[in-house]
């Protein structure tokens, strides 16, 4: 006896599903939720009143905009040294062959499974150890570390499709190598370049373990929320602000997934 | 007679494996040039230090006069038809076909009217704006082909272009090569493990085997007068024979091929050579039945004989006869 397919699950088995995926949704929820009430000491369920106001208090906060600015330019920042080091990293690994080269594609791929709390402490102790001040650059090389993991794992997979043989016939037909690189490999690996940089940007910005230890006065978006939740003022500005989080992180990711995935097909169908 | 590619004392070796050993040669411009051995003899290797892929350990390349070492792919007047054929997924036919002019920066117009030329060439017109994974393998070999060739290279460069083609597309394809290489005047390089389509198609072929050129020279010399065992039986299977069976013949001592179809049934008229033996096997090959006798000593011995003659039976004694000069002395050591 084999249960195929459309047999329906237990009830049971579906209640503690349902339940489950309550458990992990309904918080994000709330915090949409408490974006728009009109306490502004506790969050009180239900909310006693509802309001808009919130999201003009938070438009006009200047410590809200620097946070913001911040998180931005350190996303960005991070994410293109991330495309540059990833693409190259990728293509050297799938492309050609040389000792180590397992070992490379292991220590590359290694910060993203490491704790963030050990990257951190290791990246504070060895700026510290060269006496580089925190600022801003400290927390962009802090974020590339995992940035570049993100865009190398996209950027190899699709390498890996981009056949030998592709590169050697455009070399052949009179294209050197920066015209290969830019006819030949760039719109092969395009698409995954873009799902990598969107995912490290999205990465980057809700960033908040790596960031306070190498961070100096400065405070990231994260950082910023994190610190305004202990105190007692305006809470709501702290929902809005996490809303345009989600949001400025899901889209990303959520178009990443979409452009993967065409990616795949497209390459599929070429076979 | 120009000489187009020239190699002298080649080798390109990869660590310890001799992939090209030293080898010899001069292709002349026009020719159909086959390379002709099993895979890992060297014929590929060959070509790509032709096409650039690879640069020699040892010895001295030339292109038309032009010494190629450390000239990059791209700088070489020659073009390649890949093995798998390596078309563009993310173009269309017809940029595949432009693509060697887009590089060298011809006007869009220009190279979009030579492409379709190109594709016309290849009986393929009209084909331009169908993408890569929408053909067939024969017409995406056709696309490799006016790939190259759109360029006007002064060598062409193939790389067992037909490997990947069933038989009967295989056979038309190889007559077209042929036509097409004859209309255009340029210098085909040809590689390929299959005898048949080295000695149909080709003005003269290269016998690898283990990074060397075992012989060298028109289809009907190769295969009629192999100087080497491994050429006798690699080009048509020949029947090889040892110094002592050929010396009990009549003949030096040497190593000797014999071709299945120069033998027949029988003592035969006039002063033909005789070998007698047990007949042990027997094909039906269609046109002609192809009888094995096995001679004293084990020696084994094939004949080609029309299949209008009546075969003898299973284990009984067979004479077979051939003249005296289709049996072929080579150059191998005893």
């Amino acid at each position: 006896m084999r249960s195929d397919r459309t047999t329906s699950a237990p009830l049971g088995l579906k209640i503690a599903a349902a339940l489950g995926l309550l458990f992990l949704h309904l918080p994000i929820l709330l915090i949409f939720l408490y974006a728009f009430t009109t306490e502004e000491k506790s969050y009180q369920f239900p909310p006693p009143g509802y309001t808009l106001q919130w999201l003009s208090v938070a438009w006009n906060r200047p410590d809200v905009w620097q946070a913001l600015g911040l998180s931005v330019r350190v996303a960005s920042i991070a994410t293109a040294i991330a495309l540059v080091l990833g693409t190259l990293c990728a293509a050297a690994v799938s492309q050609t062959r040389f000792f180590g080269r397992e070992t490379i594609s292991l220590l590359v791929i290694l910060p993203i499974a490491l704790p963030g709390i050990i990257t951190g402490i290791a990246l504070r102790s060895a700026f510290s150890v060269a006496e580089i001040p925190f600022s801003f650059w400290t927390i962009i090389l802090g974020h590339a570390t995992f940035c570049v993991v993100v865009v190398y794992n996209n950027a190899v997979a699709r390498f890996r499709r981009v056949s030998g043989s592709l590169i050697e016939a455009s070399m052949d037909l009179g294209a050197d190598g920066f015209q290969t690189f830019r006819h030949v490999i760039l719109p092969n690996i395009g698409t995954a370049l873009l799902a990598g940089g969107m995912l490290a940007f999205a990465l980057s910005f809700d960033e908040v373990i790596v960031t306070t230890f190498t961070a100096g006065q400065q405070q990231t978006l994260p950082i910023w929320m994190l610190e305004e939740l202990v105190r007692p003022r305006q809470r709501p500005v702290t929902n809005v602000v996490a809303m345009f989080v989600v949001l400025v992180t899901l889209l990303p990711i959520l178009a990443a997934y979409y452009l993967t995935r065409e990616g795949d097909q497209v390459a599929g169908g070429g076979k | 007679m120009t000489t187009a590619v020239l190699f002298d004392k080649v080798s390109r070796h990869f660590g310890a494996v001799r992939a090209v050993d030293s080898v010899d040669l001069a292709i002349v411009e026009g020719e159909f040039f086959a390379m002709l051995g099993p895979s890992g003899s060297g014929k590929t290797t060959c070509l790509r230090l032709m096409a650039g892929f690879e640069q020699p350990t040892d010895g001295h390349i030339e292109i038309f006069g032009e010494t190629a070492e450390g000239v990059p792919p791209y700088r070489r007047n020659v073009n390649t038809v890949f093995q798998d054929y390596a078309l563009f997924p993310h173009l269309s036919i017809l940029e595949n076909v432009a693509y060697g002019l887009m590089v060298k920066g011809v006007a869009r117009e220009e190279r979009l009217k030579a492409a379709e030329a190109a594709l016309a060439m290849v009986k393929l017109p009209g084909y331009g704006t169908r993408r890569p994974g929408q053909l067939s393998g024969g017409q995406r070999q056709r696309v490799a082909l006016a790939r190259a060739l759109v360029n006007r290279p002064r060598v062409l460069l193939l790389d067992e272009p037909l490997g990947a083609l069933d038989l009967k597309l295989r056979e038309q394809m190889q007559e077209e090569l042929k036509t097409l290489q004859k209309s255009l005047g340029i210098t085909f390089v040809f590689v390929t493990h299959d005898q048949g389509e080295a000695l149909s198609m080709a003005d003269r072929i290269a016998v690898f085997n283990d990074g060397k050129i075992q012989q060298l020279g028109t289809p009907e010399e190769v295969y009629k007068r192999p100087q080497t065992r491994f050429v006798a039986d690699f080009v048509g299977s020949s029947n090889v024979l040892s110094p002592i069976f050929v010396k009990r013949l009549g003949y030096p001592a040497r190593y000797a091929s014999l071709r299945p179809e120069a033998l027949s049934l029988g003592q035969g008229t006039g002063a033909r050579k005789t070998v007698t033996g047990r007949l042990v096997a027997t094909n039906f090959l269609g046109a002609s039945n192809r009888l094995t006798i096995e001679a004293d000593e084990g020696t084994r011995i094939a004949a080609m004989v029309p299949a209008s003659i009546a075969v003898p039976e299973q284990g009984s004694g067979v004479t077979l006869s051939f003249a005296a000069e289709d049996l072929h002395l080579m150059d191998d050591a005893a």
